[in-house]
């Protein structure tokens, strides 16, 4: 099948960038979207052109590596990460639009790619449980619903990609944080920072300058893992009940 | 021993969590959600009041109703702390608008496909349509009862303004009735995505109380704006 691809190229993080037009010829249905791209850059590297620079990394659907905003939905038409999209979503002859994700707190630095450490630094804010050294707890020992246990392992399962980012129209992280915050406050092993963990997190995100959640639910659409916006109720409710309740007097919100 | 100055200086250090919490992000939704619940409430005690107008006892009851709204000492405290929570709704709006287009980032998308209502994504216009409503609407009555110079009629001994022929004489006027009627429109699609959204802000997200949420949210954001429409409408064609 043949395709026009339409990209944007930016040379750096300063340099000013422009969307620029390459005809895919040889393009298999069965091919993914990214080995399509992998064939244009094959053909850019022997016309002696800089290849189109872009984030992946598994190529199974699980990394959240992969961040193409193509033809206004990020990761595509279908909800599933770019790697997973295949060409025979698209007509032959179509024009396909790809861009980078676009949010203040995710500058690009090349082409396609993005820099979304601001994830990483929400996360180490507060997203994770201290393990104390001693015996191992038998696993049995804790007992915790089904029901709880799948809600807990359905937030786990945000891959962290910044589809959620890329879709919403104010920028906000609020779908990925609240995946973060509630895998673990579900859970009776994350109860020991439940509190302090959602104000770090909120109050980081906050910093990275993020934007609001105005509840169009834009993110839940277009989450390839398909994370719910209860996640985002259960996030308010921790943060309200943390900075209400916490021992923390001095810090722990948000603000800029 | 400590000074009065120091324990004034834990007090704001103490307090600094409160301030963090209406900065954050979250806490700003918060104002909006629990400014706006406050506001519906109070469309539902306005609407109730206004359906008196159609009373057809040359506006006894809503002139009564009007005098009573404007001083019994309760109905008064309460309606200074909804003109407050109606300037927070509307500052903490604007403040989140300009946060939220910074986080967006100088540059757009060039396409953008959204499956998202049309009403969740243009409150803000929305907003603007009604506060250009309320500037008018507010002149119109509220300063004319409280500023103006308002006819006084007498029911039995209690002399009262005759706000129902302010009313009945604006609503002659074919202009302000459209206005009227589309700020109504307007209002009703802010709360058709408002009401629910309310809720989930406060963390109210539940499968046992999404479905009676939504469908109270319907239900109030068509029939409030409606019969508040109907009002004017009806006392033009009479």
């Amino acid at each position: 099948m043949k395709i026009k691809l339409k990209v944007w190229r930016q040379k750096g993080p300063n340099a000013k960038g422009e969307f620029k037009t390459y005809n895919v010829d040889h393009a298999s249905p069965d091919m993914s979207f990214l080995e399509m791209i992998d064939v244009l850059n094959g053909e850019l590297i022997r016309k002696g052109e800089e290849a189109i620079a872009f984030d992946h990394d598994c190529r199974e659907g699980i990394c959240g590596m992969c961040s193409l905003y193509i033809n206004g939905h990020p990761h595509g038409p279908l909800q599933t990460t770019t790697c997973q999209l295949h060409m025979r979503t698209f007509k032959d002859g179509e024009t396909i639009t790809v861009e980078p994700w676009r949010a203040q707190a995710f500058p690009v630095i090349k082409d396609l790619v993005v820099d979304r450490s601001a994830f990483d630094r929400i996360q180490q804010a507060g997203g994770y449980v201290n393990v104390n050294t001693g015996g191992v707890p038998d696993a049995n020992e804790i007992p915790i619903p089904k029901k709880i246990a799948d809600e807990a392992f359905d937030a786990a399962t945000c891959i962290g990609c910044g589809a959620c980012v890329a879709a919403c129209k104010n920028a906000s992280a609020m779908l990925f944080v609240s995946a973060k915050i509630s895998q673990f406050a579900l859970l009776p092993q994350g109860q020991v920072e439940r509190k302090e963990r959602a104000e770090k997190m909120v109050a980081q995100m906050d910093a990275e300058g993020f934007g609001s959640c105005t509840n169009t639910y834009a993110c839940e659409a277009e989450c390839p893992k398909g994370i719910k916006v209860a996640n985002i109720a259960r996030m308010n409710r921790e943060y309200l009940g943390a900075m209400l309740t916490s021992y923390e007097v001095g810090s722990g919100g948000g603000g800029e | 021993m400590r000074s009065i100055f120091d324990s004034h200086q834990n007090l704001l250090l103490n307090m600094k969590w409160l301030i963090d919490l209406f900065s954050s992000s979250l806490g700003r939704k918060v104002v909006m959600a629990l400014t706006g619940l406050f506001i519906i409430l109070f469309l539902t005690v306005h609407l109730i009041g206004n359906l008196q107008l159609l009373k057809d006892d040359g506006g006894e009851a809503f002139n009564v109703y009007a005098y009573f709204m404007t001083h019994n000492p309760l109905i008064k405290t309460i309606s200074y702390v909804n003109y407050a929570f109606f300037v927070f709704h509307i500052v903490w709006a604007i403040m989140l608008t300009r946060k939220n287009r910074s986080a967006r980032g100088a540059e757009g998308y060039a396409i953008t496909n959204t499956s998202t209502i049309w009403s969740a994504r243009n409150m803000g216009i929305l907003g603007t349509v009604i506060l250009v409503f309320l500037v008018i609407h507010m002149r119109q009555f509220w300063g004319e009862m409280h500023f103006g110079t308002v006819p006084f009629k007498t029911y039995g001994a209690q002399e009262v303004k005759d706000l129902y022929t302010i009313c009945a004489d604006a609503f002659k006027n074919w202009w302000y009735v459209a206005l009227y009627s589309i700020s109504m429109v307007a209002i009703a699609f802010h709360l058709w995505h408002g009401f629910a959204s309310a809720f989930q802000t406060l963390g109210i997200n539940h499968s046992k109380y999404n479905p009676v949420i939504n469908f109270v949210g319907k239900v109030f954001s068509i029939v409030v704006p409606a019969l508040f429409a109907l009002i004017p409408i009806v006392m033009f064609t009479l």
